[in-house]
C-alpha cells in the first residue's frame, strides 16, 4: 500500500485516491492546433523514477493533489494541492510558521 | 537440435531420460547481427523464429537482460481467444488463434494449448445484447466459434458458479468462444527460443541494452552489459520497458504508460473448472482458470497508478479475491499460494504497435496491455514481415504510431485515451 501525506487529511492509504495521471501535461488553448492538442491527449514521458503526478483524494477531502513519487520505488517526495491558489497559501502558511 | 517424437519419449523413458541434450545453445555475442532483436519474451523470440522460418534470414541475435520468459512472458494468466470485435483486431487475432491450433506441431515442442472455451458471463439484458451485437460481428468476420448461452446451456457446462437471485449480480447468461483457452506460457517462450536456435539465432541472455548509440537517423550500435553490439536493423519488443528504450534511442513521447498487473494461483485441487470464465461487471474484473498442476489461476485489474515495480499492492489481493468468492464461492477456503506482478505495457487506445519508427532501421512491436500473450504468434510472425520486407503487412497498417494523429483510435474498450482504462 503506498501512503499518501494529504496536505488537508494526514496521512492516507492509497485506496482512498484515484490516480489522475502526468501532471506535467500543460493542455493547450481550446483553438490551438489540433498537433498540440494530440500531443497533450496522447503522448507521455512515461518516466522511470521521479514523476510529478496527480491523484483525486476521492474517498477523503476530494482535493486533487500535486505528488511526486518515485514510480520505481513508489517512495513519495513531495504533495501539494493541485489548485495553485491554495498551494500558494499552503506555501505562505509554511512560510509564517518557520 | 533433437526432435522430440513418441519414441524418443518412449526411449528416454525407458534408458532412464538421460538422452536429453540442451534446448539452444548459450553463445557469445558476436560484435555485429544483421538484425537485433532486443526483449527475449514471447513477442521477440517468435519474431526470431519467424524471420529465419519464414523469411529464410540470417545473422539474427534476440537480446535480453534477464533469463528467456522472465518478464510478462512468465507472469500472464495465459488465456488465448479472438474475441475482438474492431476491424483490424478480429482478423489479426483470429490469424494468431489459428497459428496457436498449430503450434506445438510448428514448433515440434507442446505447448499445451487447451481449447477449452472462454466463457464471458453476462449479468442484463443490456449486456446480453452489447455481446450479442459482437459475437455476431465475429461470426459475420471469420470468426465461427462465437455463440451466446442462455443460463440454462451456461448451468449445464459449469454447475458450480453462484447461480444465486439474490446475488449484487445474477448471472444471466454467457458470450463463449470455444476455441479459446490456455497453453503453457514458458513452453511457448522456450519452443519459440529452441525453434530459433535450430535456424541458427543467437540468443544472448543476461545482455542488457544500456545505451543506443545513433548515426544520423539510424540506430548504428548497441552498448549492452555484454559488449557493444553493431546492428543492420534492430527491433525493439520489450514490453513495458519501451519507453526507457525508446529514450535511449533519443525519440522523446510515446503513446504508451507502464502500469503493473498482477496475476495469482491457488494451491492445487483436483480439477474444479474445465474452462475460462470471466466476471466482469459494476466495478469487478475478474477472470480464472485451473493449471494442468491444479493451482487456480486468476487475474484481475491493473494496481491503478502508473508503475515500473514488478510487484503488486494489497488492494487488488482483495478485489480479486472477492470476486472469486461472488462467482465461485466453493472456493472459500482454498489458500492462495503466490502473487505476483508483470510490466505491461498500456496504450492510449488499448490496441498494440507493430509498426517502423521515426529512425530508419528501427521497428517497434510495443502497447499489448493485458492481451499479449494471445497475440504472440501473429505479433512475431508480422512484425517479421514488417522487418525483412522494410513495410507494413495490409493488415497491420492502422497499428502505426501516427493512428492518433489520423483520429483513429481503435479501442475494443470505448474507454478513451487513458491507458490504465484499457483492461
Ligand atoms: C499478470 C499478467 C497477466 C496477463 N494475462 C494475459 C492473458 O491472460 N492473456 C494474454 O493474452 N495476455 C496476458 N498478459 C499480457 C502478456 O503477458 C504480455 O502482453 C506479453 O507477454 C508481452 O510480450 P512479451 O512476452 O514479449 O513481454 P516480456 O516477457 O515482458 O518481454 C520483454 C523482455 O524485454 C526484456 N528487456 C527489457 N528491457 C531490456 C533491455 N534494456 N535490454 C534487454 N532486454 C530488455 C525484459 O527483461 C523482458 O524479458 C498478462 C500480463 C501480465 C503481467
Ligand atoms: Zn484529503
Amino acid at each position: 500500500m503506498i501512503r499518501i501525506p494529504c496536505p488537508f487529511c494526514g496521512t492516507r492509504d492509497h485506496s482512498e485516491f484515484t490516480y489522475g495521471g502526468d501532471g506535467t501535461i500543460e493542455y493547450p488553448a481550446l483553438d490551438a492546433p489540433k498537433e498540440d492538442w494530440h500531443d497533450a491527449v496522447f503522448l507521455r514521458d512515461n518516466v522511470c523514477g521521479m514523476q510529478l503526478e496527480t491523484w483525486h483524494h476521492v474517498h477523503g477531502c476530494r482535493m486533487w493533489l500535486l505528488v511526486e513519487r518515485d514510480t520505481l520505488t513508489h517512495e513519495i517526495h513531495s504533495v501539494r494541492p493541485a489548485h495553485p491558489g491554495l498551494a500558494a497559501m499552503f506555501e505562505t502558511d509554511q512560510e509564517a510558521g518557520e | 537440435m533433437t526432435r522430440f517424437s513418441a519414441w524418443s519419449v518412449f526411449w528416454n523413458g525407458i534408458t532412464g531420460q538421460k538422452g536429453w541434450g540442451r534446448q539452444w545453445r548459450d553463445p557469445e555475442p558476436k560484435p555485429h547481427y544483421d538484425i537485433v532483436i532486443v526483449g527475449g519474451g514471447l513477442h521477440g523470440l517468435a519474431t526470431a523464429y519467424y524471420l529465419a522460418a519464414n523469411h529464410g534470414l540470417k545473422n539474427i541475435a534476440v537480446l535480453e537482460k534477464g533469463w528467456l520468459g522472465g518478464g510478462n512472458a512468465g507472469r500472464n494468466t495465459t488465456i488465448v481467444r479472438s474475441n475482438y470485435a474492431r476491424p483490424g483486431n478480429r482478423e489479426f487475432y483470429e490469424h494468431s488463434l489459428k497459428l496457436w491450433e498449430n503450434l506445438s506441431h510448428e514448433l515440434n515442442y507442446n505447448v499445451m494449448f487447451s481449447q477449452r472455451s472462454h466463457i464471458a458471463l453476462l449479468h442484463s439484458p443490456g449486456a446480453i445484447d452489447a455481446a450479442a451485437r459482437n459475437y455476431n460481428t465475429m461470426r459475420m468476420t471469420g470468426t465461427p466459434d462465437a455463440e451466446i448461452w442462455d443460463l440454462a446451456a451456461l448451468k449445464r457446462a459449469v454447475p458450480h458458479l453462484n447461480y444465486s437471485d439474490t446475488a449484487r449480480f445474477p448471472i444471466m447468461g454467457a458470450a463463449v468462444q470455444k476455441r479459446a483457452g490456455t497453453a503453457r506460457h514458458d513452453a511457448v517462450a522456450w519452443g519459440y527460443a529452441r525453434g530459433a536456435d535450430a535456424h541458427g539465432v543467437d540468443i544472448l541472455q543476461q545482455c542488457e541494452v544500456q545505451g543506443i548509440a545513433r548515426d544520423g537517423d539510424s540506430v548504428s550500435t548497441l552498448e549492452t552489459s555484454r559488449g557493444s553490439i553493431r546492428a543492420g536493423k534492430v527491433a525493439f519488443a520489450v514490453a513495458g520497458n519501451t519507453s526507457r528504450l525508446w529514450n535511449m534511442a533519443g525519440l522523446g513521447k510515446l503513446p504508451i504508460e507502464s502500469h503493473k498487473l498482477q496475476a495469482f494461483v491457488s494451491e492445487p485441487l483436483k480439477p474444479l473448472l474445465d474452462q475460462v470464465v470471466v466476471f466482469g461487471i459494476g466495478g469487478a474484473h475478474f477472470y480464472m482458470s485451473q493449471s494442468d498442476k491444479g493451482g487456480m489461476v486468476f487475474g484481475g485489474d491493473l494496481d491503478w497508478y502508473k508503475s515500473y515495480a514488478q510487484r503488486g499492492n494489497l488492494p487488488i489481493v482483495q478485489d480479486v479475491s472477492e470476486a472469486a468468492m461472488s462467482i465461485l464461492p466453493c472456493l472459500g477456503r482454498v489458500k492462495l499460494l503466490r502473487h505476483w506482478s508483470g510490466l505491461v505495457d498500456m496504450s492510449m487506445d488499448g490496441t498494440h504497435f507493430i509498426c517502423k519508427t521515426p529512425l530508419a532501421n528501427l521497428y517497434l512491436n510495443a502497447g499489448w496491455n493485458y492481451g499479449g500473450f494471445k497475440a504472440t504468434p501473429a505479433s512475431g510472425w508480422y512484425f517479421a514481415d514488417l522487418i525483412a520486407n522494410d513495410r507494413p503487412h495490409d493488415r497491420i497498417r492502422n497499428y502505426d504510431l501516427k493512428r492518433f494523429e489520423r483520429g483513429l483510435q481503435i479501442d475494443e474498450r470505448g474507454a478513451g485515451p487513458d491507458p490504465k482504462l484499457h483492461g
